[in-house]
């Protein structure tokens, strides 16, 4: 038999021999390092989840896509995969070690075919061999692919979790409103804050938002159109918008890039800016008068 | 109005009312305002500040009950504006839901010429204190 037409044929007894050596493969996988930290409480849960890869791989050897990450053999255990690769990376593993864990899933299985291959052809041995080991690289990256996107998920809610930390809306006085902007702000960001700060004018009845920038690093010109931009949207609601916490830096770089914020009411601090809006409102703060004696 | 095809053909749900309350006009807005009704609207607030035995001082459009606003009506909305102020009248809008201002700001329309207010008591408080001869966005409140 030559050793190009085998191909096929391999990864089909690779698939009925995974098939046929199920309980055994998933009683020693079992035990091996991946799937006893993943499955803690009983040992016949870490059987039954072995024996759900195994089949998996009978699958994809059967359908002969020994290399396919997307075969559909995958798709059925990629849940299973995520969970006991999620398990590892919360125990401080890195993916090249979780991937070497996989690896070791491969010895048991390829022992138990040389048992069973003892009688026939080297060549064939050597080829079923090569097959699984084919097979369990692919294994390996559909973990890894597994990992790395639980990941990404992760970064991507933080991002999302962050953008709403970062923009509270701080209500200061009857009818005045603040949020303290910290960090870059960019086109996602800045309509968070339009967003929640019209929200809170309405809630709130509020006369007069405090846009406070003393958190923001720079001003440029992309910059000062989302503040221009939120301060228009706070007008048209009714509310009278006020931009607080400019630092010299920033006046100077907002003049120098001949940014026109004349229609927009600044502060240098955000006490100014409430101050304002309270002479506005027409209330009136002041220091309690001295009584005289009955001081101390 | 001649550039615009009229996009509902079929009968509007009739013109928009006007009430006159002492000095003010209050107009509430509901719904979607037709193109045809807008341009009615516009004629109406005008005819009744022009013709009015006593002076009109001021336009409250209440849009409250808008939820979506497209470039004609901020259109319209503006010529209502400037067109009152021709006559002596401050137009004053109220209510703007934050989803509706965030769509005006996306557009570029902003509505310079129009005063804002949160609803309608203040939007009649604002044109109650400040002098109807001082068309400024942000007239100087209980300074």
């Amino acid at each position: 038999m030559a050793e190009h037409d085998t191909a096929p044929d391999t990864a089909k007894e690779l698939g009925a021999f995974l098939e046929r050596r199920r309980e055994q493969i998933g009683q020693r996988w079992a035990d091996a390092a991946l799937f006893r930290t993943v499955f803690t409480v009983s040992r016949d849960e870490a059987v039954e989840a072995g024996k759900a890869v195994v089949d998996a791989l009978a699958d994809v050897a059967r359908s002969g896509r020994l290399e396919d990450v997307d075969a559909p053999g995958f798709g059925t255990v990629r849940d299973q995969l995520g969970r006991m690769a999620a398990a590892r990376a919360r125990a401080g593993y890195t993916p090249v070690q979780i991937a070497g864990e996989v690896a070791d899933l491969r010895e048991p299985v390829t022992a138990l075919l040389q048992t069973e291959l003892q009688d026939a052809d080297d060549v064939w041995v050597h080829a079923c061999a090569q097959a699984l080991a084919v097979l369990t690289a692919t294994l390996r990256l559909v973990i890894m692919e597994t990992t790395v996107s639980a990941g990404e998920e992760l970064i991507e809610r933080q991002r999302q979790q962050l953008l709403e930390v970062a923009t509270p809306v701080i209500n200061l006085w009857d009818g005045v409103v603040a949020v303290p902007l910290i960090g870059t702000l960019d086109s996602a960001r800045s309509q968070v804050v339009m967003e929640s700060l019209l929200e809170a004018i309405v809630d709130q009845r509020a006369a007069y938002a405090i846009l406070d920038i003393t958190g923001v690093p720079t001003v440029d010109s992309l910059v000062a159109q989302h503040l221009m931009k939120t301060v228009a949207a706070a007008r048209l609601m009714g509310a009278e918008c006020i931009v607080s916490g400019i630092r010299p830096a920033i006046a100077q770089t907002i003049v120098h890039l001949g940014i026109d914020l004349g229609s927009i009411i600044t502060r240098a601090r955000l006490a100014d800016a409430l101050a304002y809006a309270l002479t506005q409102q027409g209330i009136v703060v002041s220091p309690r008068p001295a009584t005289g004696a009955s001081q101390r | 109005m001649t550039g615009f095809v009229a996009r509902h053909s079929g009968p509007g749900p009739g013109p928009v009312p006007v009430l006159a309350l002492g000095d003010v006009l209050l107009v509430t807005l509901q719904g979607e305002l037709h193109d045809g009704a807008a341009e009615q609207l516009q004629h109406d607030i005008s005819q009744r500040i022009a013709s009015s035995t006593t002076p009109v001082n001021g336009v409250v459009i209440d849009i409250s009950g808008v939820e979506i606003v497209d470039s004609f009506l901020g259109r319209v909305l503006a010529e209502i504006a400037a067109s009152s102020r021709l006559l002596a009248a401050r137009t004053v809008l109220a209510g703007m839901r934050p989803a509706v201002a965030i769509t005006l700001v996306e557009m570029g329309l902003t509505l310079p010429g129009l005063g804002t207010a949160l609803d309608v008591e203040r939007a009649l408080a604002l044109l109650g204190r400040a002098p109807s001869a001082a068309p400024t966005a942000h007239p100087e409140e209980g300074a």
